[in-house]
């Protein structure tokens, strides 16, 4: 199994009674909850920790993107990526993921991921997202349009790393007479594209094309959701012809492991409860804006999501372990349920997420050690 | 007032149609069409009155090309031509504001008058919108009125299996034509005065989704521009004061 430490850099000193005032903890939070001193030191903070996680010996270290939230603090995670690669040797760098249709020149993402692989000499893996519905907000791009703009731009960059430059670009939404790479990637043929998601069929079915075979993470899922997502990918490629890889499906989730189930639950529960409650959560105006998602996904997703978002009342660390949304336990029970869900898909995956919600730095360095010396090693041999 | 279906260049949409006389065509707003509404049987006592549902909205054929707001215009002008109109009656809310505009500035051959309930299509820089697309139900109903009676109505009136799904649909394809630039075209108001008929604006005085200021650039740009503002009224004066705001209507569709 492989291992991605994720981050999302929450602003933790977030005021949490000013922040229940609002509806939403992103877009519309006023930014005079932001204070720039702490903010640096979060910054400080958390690219120590993914520093950290090389020494601990993790493959992969990973950062994201999310616009005006406090959720996250990386409007521009390729800015943070080139600190990283300034900061480490020899674990990959994974952005994940870069949202495609928010921008209006996807050649340049083409530059900046190229830009890094060259910096780093090789170490990058390019993730491709649309962002989540807030980010329409956000933004003010039209949902409507994200799902061509994504493919549109993925088309785009592909062709930007492989094609031979300068050549012509003709799309619906993006034209352009001039497309020549300087620098071209460094790796051959072009980073390896993941893609993050919280599941979506059609998703799903684009990543697993025989063309791509693009690595898809589940993202922040109830347990039996990441089971059914998993599995559909491989029904997807066997459609395709194909038994998928264990290294085409991932898992991204929230872990907390201690010595004892007692003490990780205790140690763990304000913070995951704030992630999914006060960080995390959102109306569905606000979640899922028009044409975000395709409008049957739209209609079976409004009934059978339970994990992310526009919930009635707050969910507790119990409801979060029970669902397997999240993993908190001791060693073996962290084993356990990885093992689990491994035996059920096959993934090969791990994107753990180790800092969640107001986690302070000592108990999540504390998860990472633990999770690394008691987790990881039995977790390989498997 | 009859449910029928209209064909145009093998696109079919829904349609109501009642009345007899001159035909008037009133063009539905974000929300879709509206069902037999007392505002229609109003109008319809005098003129043929057609009420089409936009391509994308509700059942209506909702064919990839409808891509914006010039779309739907140039649509309704093949829906002119088809009919074979002579001197129709426009009329449009909200959305179907700026959609008869749309039409309007491009040519107005075929129209008799324009009749305008707070139309959508412009911007005042520094008089903001309201976000209906961030609103939860409940803003919706109390931003959309300015009597309380019609928003706890429309928060009490749960919607059945299907008409979530056309509300859902509706919302779809409103966001699809209006979310960027939000609920208007930069170039229109440049093209205004190519308005050749007369034009009655109406707007609730109380409107919080498009701000009462806005009726001033039609009446800046607009030719022959009649603005004309009710008391205690929000967004959708055809609901919300129907009799009266039927009555306004037809008094300046009758003149012309």
């Amino acid at each position: 199994m492989e291992f991605i430490f994720f981050h999302l850099m929450p602003y933790r000193p977030l005021d949490m009674a000013e922040r229940a005032k609002q509806r939403s903890a992103w877009v519309v939070l006023p930014n005079r909850l932001y204070d720039p001193q702490r903010g640096a030191d979060e910054y400080e903070s958390y690219i120590g920790q993914l520093a950290y996680a090389e020494e601990l010996g993790f493959d992969v270290i990973s950062v994201n993107e999310h616009h005006q939230t406090a959720y996250g603090m990386m409007p521009a995670p390729n800015l943070i990526a080139a600190a990283l690669i300034q900061r480490t040797k020899r674990v990959k760098i994974a952005i994940l993921g870069r949202a495609l249709p928010l921008v209006n020149n996807p050649v340049w993402i083409a530059e900046e991921f190229s830009m890094l692989d060259n910096l780093s000499r090789g170490r990058i893996i390019a993730g491709f997202v649309r962002g989540i519905g807030t980010e329409y907000h956000a933004t003010g791009l039209n949902p409507a349009f994200s799902q061509e703009r994504f493919q549109e731009a993925h088309d785009l960059i592909v062709a930007a790393w492989t094609r031979p430059g300068p050549f012509e670009f003709e799309g619906e939404h993006y034209n352009f007479r001039y497309v020549n790479l300087w620098p071209r990637p460094y790796q051959s043929p072009h980073p390896p594209i993941w893609i993050p998601s919280q599941g979506s069929s059609e998703t799903i079915r684009w990543a697993s094309h025989p063309a791509r075979k693009y690595p898809f993470l589940i993202t922040f899922s109830a347990q039996e959701l990441v089971v059914r997502y998993l599995e559909m990918y491989r029904e997807e490629a066997r459609k395709h012809g194909y038994e998928a890889d264990g290294n085409q499906l991932g898992w991204a989730v929230p872990i907390y492991v201690a010595d004892s189930d007692e003490r990780a639950r205790a140690e763990a529960a304000k913070a995951i409860e704030s992630l999914f409650n006060d960080y995390l959560n959102n109306p569905w105006e606000m979640l899922l804006p028009p044409g975000y998602m395709s409008l049957s996904s739209m209609q079976r997703t409004m009934k059978v999501r339970k994990s992310l978002g526009t919930q009635a009342r707050r969910q507790t660390i119990d409801d979060l372990t029970a669902s397997g949304t999240a993993i908190i336990g001791s060693p073996k029970t962290v084993r356990e349920r990885i093992e689990r869900v491994r035996e059920a898909t096959g993934f090969n995956r791990l994107v753990a997420m180790l800092q969640f919600g107001v986690l302070p730095d000592e108990l999540t360095r504390r998860n990472m050690e633990m999770f690394a010396a008691e987790v990881m090693p039995h977790l390989r041999r498997g | 007032m009859q449910e029928a279906s209209l064909t145009t260049r093998e696109l079919t949409v829904r349609l109501f149609r009642a009345g007899r006389g001159r035909m008037l065509i009133f063009l539905h707003g974000a929300a879709g069409l509206p069902g037999r509404i007392p505002f229609f049987e109003q109008l319809s006592t005098k003129y043929e009155v057609l009420a089409p549902e936009h391509p994308g909205f509700g059942t209506s054929a909702n064919p990839a090309w409808i891509r914006n707001v010039a779309d739907v215009a140039m649509y309704y002008l093949d829906v002119l031509d088809s009919l074979n109109a002579q001197k129709v009656h426009l009329v449009g809310n909200s959305l179907g504001g700026w959609i008869a505009a749309e039409v309007a500035v491009r040519n107005c051959a075929r129209l008799a008058s324009l009749s305008l309930i707070a139309p959508a299509g412009v911007r005042v820089k520094g008089v903001p919108m309201g976000d209906n697309f961030i609103w939860s139900p409940q803003e919706s109903a109390q931003n959309l009125f300015y009597d309380r009676s019609f928003s706890e109505r429309m928060l009490e009136q749960a919607p059945s299996e299907k008409e979530a799904e056309i509300q859902l649909i509706n919302r779809f394809a409103a966001a699809r034509l209006g979310w960027e630039p939000r609920w208007f075209n930069p170039a229109l108001e440049r093209w205004l005065h190519r308005i050749e008929v007369p034009t009655l604006v109406l707007w609730g005085d109380n409107d919080k989704f498009l701000p009462r200021q806005y009726a001033e650039v039609w009446q800046k740009n607009v030719p022959q521009v009649t603005v004309d503002v009710i008391p205690q009224c929000g967004h959708l004066p055809h609901v919300e004061k129907a009799e009266l705001t039927a009555r306004k209507i037809l008094a300046f569709v009758d003149r012309h």
